[in-house]
């Protein structure tokens, strides 16, 4: 006879549909919810450590100069300063690419990112950093540090980037062309394509063809805690790190090339992490940090950014722009679509133009297609990863050609997505056959439910417009990278759980959940943590909506290994075999004997050796996700203000371990989006100098330009996941802007192409197209 | 943030003493909703910051319908919509103190610190121009009293000299058939900058058909508040008709001298000032009793 550990180990190949959980889909409180509700919970910014001093970073206030020379004297001679750093103090790197996380770094680009060294490449760049017995005593001192620039003209968006003659970021760039190298020096990083099919023969079939060229400015995470990191430099040459990080391995891994040391050599603290959306899987301070303790004699620094230096010192995501020409028969089958888009990368190349490309077409069938991305860099910060990284302006155009194809044809938007969705067996436009995924699912979740089925609401004034607009996202996700746990039973009967994954959106409540349904026992008897660098295995970064997915399965793994154990001990007390011995929702039994595992715990006791288990996996898994969106929006034609009247998110997340967290990743991830779409944009002037680096003035949606965002959760058990678990956290910022735009047109008959679209852009497109209406 | 030193004055002559003695490298503090963000930011420098939040004659708030409304210059704005009596005689001066800010702002900001600060996005300023408010000064010379729109006269500036405080801000009563409103064009909800503000405030004959007084101010759309006479004049002596009130956003359109910035375009917010102006007008003459068709 099968015991249940086999049964539940063949499980994991076969269906989990039919699958009955205890504890998966419930909503336990969260592990870390006291303390972040009381304000116990440390951050970054809280480390105080003794003879602590303070850092703070002098930043470029040109958009694209040289550097003609750099005098710290007057600086150091400021009383309370205590070290100051350039880029002379970092090692030249070698332009090596290597993949950090779920994107690629240039280890010299890197390093010229964090202290720029021939050249600065935008406003905010870093240039050097001083260290003080007092925060003003280094404000001060960053007056006194004498920079002179030779400025050069700047280029802000990839078109002005891309034009011939245009100014020269990285003179040794050259583009990669399809594979090969070019010959000379340009501001385009890379040249990619994907294609199949032919686009003639299908844009000849085709009843109907609509083309568009969009355009999207440049976005920030947004995230509430702006970046800090703490080092002490010890005399034993052995670093510690405190940091908010979305990745403490990444992080060491990333300060240990900058500082040419060996990984071993750092140890990195993660602090609770006040968000990061992507932002936070790259380092800014912690080798700066480091190198003012190492030259102000091994004292602890800290240094914080202001919000101003977050905008403008870190990476935000791409501004971009995208054309889109798509032909469909009368019957709404697409039958051919082309699509160029040029990514902005910042200062240094990695625009994530290569997931745009992914997400532009793959939720659809498509014969003949054909997708050009170009990678550009342009005086502004170097990209970030950002929720799904170049997934919503891809959206935005793609979702906004689709439905006006729809609305051509007469066709409902919804049956349009249906007839043109993707599943298992098709292949994605980027190559790989497509698994079990859930798009039609949310298709016709999205089409049944109380939102798509109830009639729009009148205006709340007379005069203004309502109109509803539906567009769906696909994200490929991240289901690979390396997650390591350890797991260790307590003698009282509970367990602990020790992880590198940062929880930052309740991943630790998840995994112990996961490790709860395993044992059988109740979240509240499982302790997770997440522990620094020396203390657990590699994990990669939470990003790329892994966490749940690939920690959940290391987690899952080690429990297997915890029951086996608890066997084999249970045969020992009752002197039987271990393979006559069960185990099965927390009870370990042999034919008159039964224990429950808290009971067995406590016999087993510290004595006769821990009940231990470390796992390392790399799962490279699947999980692609999927949603569908729903929005009403009313529009003052007069103002060109758009207000968000209710919203509706339906996506297919496998199976949704805790849901309320579920539905707060989707809840985020559409307010986010909504943000984008209306209003959030850096401003540049003409200098290339960023003039609303503010929470002031990038306007990030508040409490009172958002309606409650119902969250509708699809479950498609993931095959490749022991509960079926997909990633959720990224694709509900695909869908938005694309949404809200429909909705737009919907209500005024104008097809926005800009984003954000804020009042001055709709009103702009009110008065250009207002006599071409449909 | 640079050091500086914190005076928390007890009498008017004691904070008009300071004034006069520091010149420039002195500030008077109301709630420092301004003041408190320039100096962290490092926008303005000073020696010392006079707190006058201590002198009781300018924490005084007081409405008498023979005589008016007197608001002391450290009196915050939760203070003016808290008091029911005011906030039924002057909705358009409510509709701009509850919009500066949010609840935690207004606990603290004042309008005397809103005027002084001389910005030209001010929401309080327009609508105060609107309702004919004027502005108590003193100095070691005495008072002098200052008409809200001549008090401005470029970002930052205003007409105080050395050793100058603002005392507080007077309102006329309110007659019959009178009405004002304040509205304010932002992109989001809340928490913005003006892209563009409109004060508007209307007087109607005892018929409520006819307009006898009328007075338009502007925000955001010049170097400082602005205050359009020719608009309100345009309405004098005419029945009140969606015809009318648009023409007065027409002439309003024509005194406003946008520019271009990161908050919106020169030519949005021309148009933007009509279509506030309008809107303003309208809701300023349903409150002086107006009844449509
Ligand atoms: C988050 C936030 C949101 C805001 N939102 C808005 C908004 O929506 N609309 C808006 O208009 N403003 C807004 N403001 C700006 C500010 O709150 C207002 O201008 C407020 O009315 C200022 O009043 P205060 O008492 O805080 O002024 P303070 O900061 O105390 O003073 C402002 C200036 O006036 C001078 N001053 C003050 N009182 C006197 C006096 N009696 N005599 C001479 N000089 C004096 C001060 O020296 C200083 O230069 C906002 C500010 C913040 C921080």
């Amino acid at each position: 006879m099968e015991t249940p550990v086999a049964e539940q180990a063949k499980a994991t190949e076969v269906s989990v549909e039919e699958r009955h959980y205890n504890i998966i889909g419930t909503r336990p409180i969260r592990h870390d919810g006291a303390d972040k509700v009381t304000g116990k919970a440390l951050y970054g910014a809280d480390v105080r450590l003794n003879g602590m001093l303070y850092g703070k970073v002098l930043r470029s206030p040109h958009a694209h100069a040289r550097i003609l020379s750099i005098d710290v004297s007057r600086a150091l001679a400021l009383p309370g300063v205590k070290a100051v750093v350039t880029s002379a103090d970092l090692a030249t790197l070698d332009s090596v690419v290597s993949r950090v996380g779920e994107g690629a770094v240039n280890w010299r680009y890197l390093s010229n990112n964090i202290l720029a060294s021939d050249k600065v490449l935008y406003h905010g760049h870093a240039v050097a950093a001083v260290a003080a017995t007092s925060l003003n005593a280094a404000n001060e001192a960053l007056n006194l540090i004498d920079v002179q620039y030779e400025p050069l003209p700047c280029v802000i968006t990839a078109v002005q980037a891309m034009r011939p003659g245009a100014p020269i970021l990285l003179q040794e760039l050259r583009t990669n062309e399809l594979g090969a190298r070019g010959e000379i020096p340009t501001n385009i990083a890379s040249h990619d394509q994907n294609m199949r099919g032919d686009l003639e023969r299908g844009f000849a079939e085709a009843a109907v063809i609509v083309e568009r060229e969009f355009t999207t400015g440049i976005v920030h995470q947004g995230y509430i805690e702006p970046h800090t990191a703490t080092a002490v430099w010890g005399t034993d040459d052995q670093i510690t790190i405190w940091t908010s990080t979305q990745g403490a391995h990444d992080a060491r891994r990333q300060v240990a090339e900058v500082l040419q040391l060996p990984v071993s050599r750092i140890k990195v603290i993660p602090m609770e992490i006040g968000g990061g959306f992507g932002g936070k899987t790259v380092i800014y301070l912690e080798p700066v940090a480091a190198l003012l303790s190492w030259k102000s004699g091994n004292r602890p620094v800290q240094v914080t950014m202001s919000r101003f230096e977050v905008f403008a010192g870190t990476g935000p995501t791409s501004s971009s722009v995208i054309k889109v020409k798509m032909g469909s028969a009368s019957d709404g089958r697409i039958t051919a679509a082309q699509v160029t888009m040029a990514y902005a990368a910042g200062a240094f190349p990695g625009s994530p133009v290569g997931g745009a490309m992914s997400v532009i077409l793959n939720a659809y069938r498509m014969e003949n297609v054909q997708i050009d991305g170009y990678d550009v860099v342009t005086n502004t910060p170097r990209v970030a990863a950002y929720r799904a990284p170049g997934g919503t302006n891809a959206a935005f155009a793609s979702e906004s050609v689709i439905d006006e194809l729809a609305c051509k044809l007469g066709i409902d938007p919804l049956e349009m997505r249906r007839i043109n969705g993707a599943k298992e067996g098709d292949r994605r436009v980027d190559g790989p056959l497509i698994r079990r995924i859930g798009y039609l699912e949310t298709v016709e979740k999205a089409r049944a439910s109380a939102h798509y089925q109830s009639p729009l609401p009148a205006p709340s004034t007379p005069g203004l417009k309502v109109g509803r607009g539906v567009a769906s996202g696909w994200w490929g996700n991240w289901p690979g990278g390396t997650s390591s746990v350890s797991v260790i039973v307590n003698n009282d009967g509970t367990v602990n759980l020790i992880e590198g994954s940062t929880d930052i959106g309740g991943s630790r409540v998840a995994m112990a959940m996961q490790l709860a349904e395993t044992l059988g026992l109740q979240a509240a008897d499982i302790k997770p943590m997440v522990v620094d660098t020396d203390s657990v295995g590699y994990n990669d970064v939470t990003a790329g909506s892994r966490t749940t997915y690939s920690t959940g399965i290391a987690v899952h793994k080690a429990g297997l290994s915890i029951i086996q154990q608890m066997r084999e001990r249970a045969a020992q007390l009752w002197d039987v075999e271990s393979a006559s011995v069960d185990y099965a929702d927390g009870v370990i039994s042999s034919k008159d004997n039964h224990i429950g595992f808290k009971e067995l715990a406590r016999k087993v006791g510290d004595g006769d050796g821990n009940v231990v288990a470390s796992i390392s996996i790399s799962p490279n898994g699947d999980g692609v996700a999927l949603a569908t969106h729903i929005v009403d929006v009313e529009v003052d034609e007069e103002t060109g203000k758009v207000q968000i009247l209710r919203y509706t998110a339906v996506q297919d997340v496998g199976t949704a371990i805790h849901p309320a967290y579920v539905e707060g990743q989707i809840q985020g991830g559409a307010a986010q989006g909504i943000g984008w779409a209306l209003n959030e944009e850096y401003v540049y002037d003409q200098q290339g100098r960023l003039l609303n680096g503010s929470l002031l003035d990038y306007s990030i949606p508040t409490a009172l330009d958002l309606p409650m965002i119902e969250a509708v959760i699809v479950e498609v058990p993931n095959p490749t996941h022991p509960f079926g678990v997909r990633g959720v956290g990224e694709v509900p910022i695909v869908p938005p802007a694309g949404a809200v735009a429909n909705a737009i047109a919907n209500a005024t008959g104008v097809r926005m192409t800009v984003l954000p679209m804020s009042p001055q852009h709709v009103l702009e497109a009110l008065w250009t197209q207002g006599n071409e209406r449909v | 943030m640079q050091a500086f030193e914190y005076i928390p004055a007890t009498t008017v002559k004691e904070a008009i003493a300071i004034l006069a003695r520091e010149g420039e490298q002195a500030r008077v503090l109301s709630g420092g909703t301004d003041l408190i963000v320039q100096l962290r930011e490092g926008r303005r420098k000073v020696r010392a910051v006079i707190d006058i939040k201590q002198i009781p004659e300018v924490n005084e708030l007081s409405y008498d319908p023979a005589t008016g409304l007197q608001i002391g210059a450290a009196v915050p704005c939760y203070r003016i919509y808290g008091s029911p009596a005011i906030a039924a005689a002057y909705p358009g001066l409510i509709d701009a103190v509850s919009l500066i800010g949010g609840v935690q702002i207004q606990g603290r900001a004042t309008l005397g610190g809103n005027l002084c600060n001389s910005s030209p996005a001010a929401d309080s300023i327009p609508a105060l121009i609107a309702h004919q408010a004027s502005a108590l000064v003193m100095g070691e010379n005495g008072e002098r009293r200052i008409p809200i729109e001549e008090f401005c006269i470029a970002p930052g500036r205003t007409q105080l000299q050395r050793g100058e405080i603002l005392l507080s801000i007077h309102i006329p009563p309110v007659s019959p058939y009178s009405g004002g409103a304040y509205l304010r064009f932002i992109p989001r909800n809340e928490m913005d900058i003006a892209v563009v503000g409109v004060g508007a405030w209307v007087a109607l004959d005892q018929s409520g058909t006819t307009i006898t007084a009328a007075r338009i101010a502007l925000g955001a759309v010049a170097p400082t508040p602005l205050y359009v006479p020719e608009s309100g004049a345009g309405l004098i002596g005419k029945l009140v008709s969606s015809e009318t009130v648009a023409e007065a956003a027409t002439i309003a359109q024509a005194a406003a001298r946008p520019i271009t910035d990161m908050r919106g375009s020169a030519q949005q917010r021309s148009h933007l000032v009509g279509v506030l102006t309008r809107r303003a007008l309208h809701i300023a003459l349903k409150r002086a009793g107006y009844k449509s068709a």
